[in-house]
């Protein structure tokens, strides 16, 4: 910090590089799901089931929490993602990494050429557009059975991670633990990008688009590039899922995929990366608590706690919490200690 | 570059409609470099729709807008800007959840044409936060850096604004009402504001208090129900029974 000209600069430079370090809460938080599956073996199925729909509402978040883009059809790109990885394995390509690392690109790419569509109009309209999209692409792949395998699904076998570890039901921790180690790497990604001046002009045209435009700031070509980030992490969410499963069937491309992601994050709360995972946890978990019970009837249950979450307000249960726990990353500017 | 006219904005025979309804009315308008240019009128006279039609907001039926003697009519607002248009705003339009600090980033990184970064944060650039440090100084907001702009007390929400149009390094800036609702004892701070404004920026300003019209302007455009009424230096306008009638209320045209 010597390199300032004064204690001022230093100050205000503080001041805005403070989200960078990693927070002791934070890696203890990172630490529990690898110690976790290798605790409880039994329970990686469920461990990996959460990791990746905390990818996917990671993905949601970078959306609609930073650049305001709600959406009702994320579920597309979970798609184009898991079928993109099923067929490239279907078809012998079946190196994870590289079946993970094309679907991304796909979907990515599906992102950017349906941004414009979604930048088009209010909310209400984007609802629309981004619901049709989902069913668009639902409806081809059940048409095009010949390489989806249609309303059958597809089925197909993943090679080995690194040529060593096995992902299907023989190695379900490994499986597991490549769905955290994706997660993590990506999340770091996010969190990096978002603090960038890129990620910040995002947020800035989020807030106000009128002043984001009087500053220069192309505020199109900026949304359109965090939805196709958004969709290349979706699209490596789906290449998760059908990794780790080893099938790939239509329902990939469900209504329920999208609200349910679009729950997740509304639980956890937009706009501070860690929302989606805490949502997908307490989704998760709650249903796997709950359906143990009534399996029928859980979704009540997550009903009267969206319910409850809305009429409450979520600043009092946020309150609530940090009276046990300091949020980390999530301080917006007006609580940072000076 | 140059169209010739070495003018720093100059408006040609600008009309808006909406519909049926002129709101803007063959207005032409120049401001030479370094230019102290006020722009009066009655409320709902179009003078905000000027701006919008200036900057880009809106784009107008008729007309052009020539940015140092290029024409920027066809051009987005965020291009304007890029070119040294700034505007600040009646109705505070800023970033809630920044910090002043945090916008004043976004503005100064978007100008330096590293909005596109997605790596580097702006805090760790000396020459960024040598800026932002200045910028804050020079508009009283050291101590209020780091807290959310929702926060903040309004008169500083107002000198944010003008410090946001600053950070762009402008050649003109458009002040759309910046004492608007200001409570008197933070006045002061917006008028020393204006006065230490630097001498090289062409600026417009609307205004509807008087005092602070006169002793800002070197040049003053009437606009009435969208049309230039007239245009002067201060004392000519001052003592114009036109001008006069339209602030007591009676017939223009009468």
């Amino acid at each position: 910090m010597s390199a300032f000209a004064s204690d001022e600069a230093a100050r205000v430079s503080r001041h805005l590089l403070r989200r960078r370090r990693w927070r002791p809460l934070e890696i203890a938080a990172w630490l529990a799901p690898p110690a976790l599956i290798l605790i409880f073996p039994s329970r990686a199925l469920l461990i990996n089931e959460i990791l990746i729909l905390g990818l996917f509402a990671l993905s949601l978040d970078l959306a609609l929490g930073f650049g305001g883009l709600v959406s009702l059809g994320h579920a597309a790109f979970l798609g184009i993602g898991a079928y993109t990885a099923g067929i490239l394995a279907s078809r012998g390509v079946n190196d994870p990494l590289l079946g993970l690392l094309i679907a991304s690109a796909l979907a990515g790419l599906a992102g950017l050429v349906t941004a414009p569509l979604v930048l088009r109009g209010a909310d209400l309209t984007r609802l629309m557009v981004t619901l049709g999209v989902s069913l668009l692409l639902g409806e081809l792949a059940n048409r095009n059975a010949w390489i989806t395998g249609g309303a059958d699904g597809l089925d197909f076998t993943v090679g080995r991670l690194f040529g060593v570890f096995a992902l299907d039901f023989t190695g379900r921790r490994a499986a597991a633990l490549y769905s955290f180690v994706v997660l993590f790497v990506l999340f770091a990604l996010a969190r990096r990008v978002m603090r960038s001046s890129f990620g910040q002009s995002v947020q800035a045209v989020r807030q106000s688009r009128l002043r984001a435009g009087a500053l220069g700031v192309p505020a199109n070509r900026r949304l359109i590039a965090i939805y196709g980030l958004a969709a290349a992490y979706a699209g490596a969410a789906g290449a998760l899922i059908a990794e780790t499963t080893q099938i790939v069937s239509l329902d990939i491309f469900d209504f329920h995929r999208s609200a349910d992601v679009l729950l997740m994050l509304i639980i956890g709360g937009p706009g501070y990366l860690y929302g989606g995972l805490i949502g997908a946890a307490i989704f998760v978990g709650l249903r796997d608590l709950i359906s143990g019970a009534t399996p029928e009837y859980w979704e009540f249950w997550i009903g009267l706690l969206l319910v409850a979450l809305v009429s409450v307000g979520r600043e009092r249960v946020e309150a609530a919490l940090a009276r046990f726990a300091r949020r980390p990353y999530l301080t917006r500017p007006g609580e940072a200690a000076p | 570059m140059s169209g010739g006219t070495g003018a720093a904005l100059e408006a040609r025979g600008l009309c808006k409609r909406f519909g049926g309804l002129t709101v803007t009315d063959d207005v032409s308008l120049t401001l030479a470099p370094g230019a102290r240019h006020a722009l009066i009128g009655p409320n709902g006279a179009g003078k905000t729709t000027l701006i919008n039609l200036l900057t880009g907001v809106l784009a107008p039926s008729e007309g052009r807008v020539l940015l140092a003697g290029d024409d920027v009519t066809a051009l987005p607002r965020h291009a304007r800007a890029r070119r040294g248009l700034a505007r600040t705003f009646q109705i505070n339009q800023l970033f809630p959840d920044f910090s002043p600090a945090e916008a004043l980033a976004v503005a100064i990184a978007e100008r330096e044409g590293l909005g596109a970064d997605p790596l580097r944060e702006a805090g760790s650039r000396g020459s960024i936060v040598a800026e932002i440090v200045d910028l804050l100084g020079r508009f009283g907001l050291l101590a209020d850096m780091d807290r959310a702009t929702r926060t903040l007390a309004y008169g500083k929400q107002r000198l944010l604004e003008i410090a946001l149009a600053l950070a762009c390094r402008p050649r003109v800036l458009l002040l759309d009402e910046p004492a608007a609702g200001v409570p008197e004892r933070e006045r002061q701070d917006i008028l020393a504001a204006l006065a230490a404004l630097p001498a090289d920026v062409a600026i417009l300003l609307i205004e509807h208090d008087m005092d602070l019209v006169f002793s800002f302007a070197s040049r003053i455009t009437v606009l009435v129900a969208g049309r230039i009424l007239t245009e002067g230096p201060p004392e000519a306008i001052a003592f114009d029974p036109r001008v006069k009638a339209v602030y007591l209320g009676e017939d223009a045209h009468g």
